[in-house]
């Protein structure tokens, strides 16, 4: 029982994240009104889906390195998460625009950078099950998660802000500075580390799976 | 905070708010929340059991 420690506390930070997200004190924003507090749904996903990603480069690098298909495991199941979340915090997204800047897909280069990038990361799949042998398909697809990582980082973080953009920091907009008080960081900061908890969590239980099969298949 | 309300002129679910009934909304959010984690508590219960089960075997 000792090792779920960190379960419970990925738990409670989204138990909380979720009652304070609700009935706690936000600012008033014209526009926003009470879409502001998606701020502490939507934007975790984003957060989450990139230590993830990270993860799941790190994993990547280090089956470069080793060559142990215990790490190939790893990079996979956090790449399947990190998309997942990536998708969840897309939806959550669309449903947002569509209330508060009046189209769920409006031309924004953060939205169309964040969907080359999902793109990028779907073919990182494809990639893997086009292969049978083991090893070829751990380098190909070790080598191809850092080009999309590499990729997909300067999409999303650097490109809209070069340009204008609906979201916040980006094209001169502010961003977390003005539109979050400090009761909104309250929230939002364990909403970010819960999620991040609860992802890592998920991966976990999809690496647990795959060692099995490895261990049962091979 | 109530006259500050009344001077921001952005609208906010403030009758919502007073119904008292905003609480039924949250509640029913963590009941969903709630089983979802206990799912995941669960499935990682079983994973675990047939990790032990996989290694009593191996040896």
């Amino acid at each position: 029982m000792k090792n779920y420690w960190w379960k419970f506390l990925g738990a409670a930070l989204l138990i909380y994240s979720v009652v304070f997200g609700f009935l706690g004190e936000v600012p008033r924003r014209e526009i926003l009104n009470e879409t502001i507090r998606m701020t502490y749904f939507h934007v975790p996903m984003w957060f989450s889906m990139m230590a993830m990603m990270i993860s799941s480069l790190v994993y990547s690098i280090k089956y470069l390195n080793g060559g142990k298909i215990q790490d190939d495991i790893y990079a996979s199941q956090f790449a399947v998460v990190s998309i997942w979340l990536g998708v969840l915090g897309f939806l959550t997204g669309m449903l947002w625009g569509k209330y508060t800047w009046g189209d769920p897909l409006p031309k924004d280069p953060k939205l169309i950078a964040v969907e080359i990038g999902l793109l990028i990361y779907s073919a990182y799949f494809i990639l893997r099950s086009s292969f049978d042998d083991e090893q070829k398909k751990g380098r190909l697809s070790a080598i191809y998660n850092i080009f999309a990582f590499a990729s997909f980082m300067p999409l999303v973080w650097i490109l809209p802000r070069l340009t204008d953009s609906l979201h916040p920091g980006n094209g001169g907009n502010p961003a977390f500075g003005s539109d979050m008080d400090a009761s909104m960081r309250m929230v939002f900061y364990p909403a970010v580390l819960g999620w991040i908890i609860i992802g890592t969590w998920m991966a976990t239980l999809g690496i647990r799976m795959k060692l099995i099969s490895e261990k049962i298949n091979g | 905070m109530k006259i500050l309300n009344l001077l921001q002129t952005a609208e906010m679910a403030d009758v919502f708010r007073s119904d008292g009934k905003i609480y039924v909304v949250v509640a029913g959010v963590l009941i969903i929340l709630s089983g979802v984690l206990t799912y995941l508590f669960l499935l990682d219960k079983k994973i675990s059991k047939i990790e032990k089960e996989v290694d009593s075997i191996k040896k």
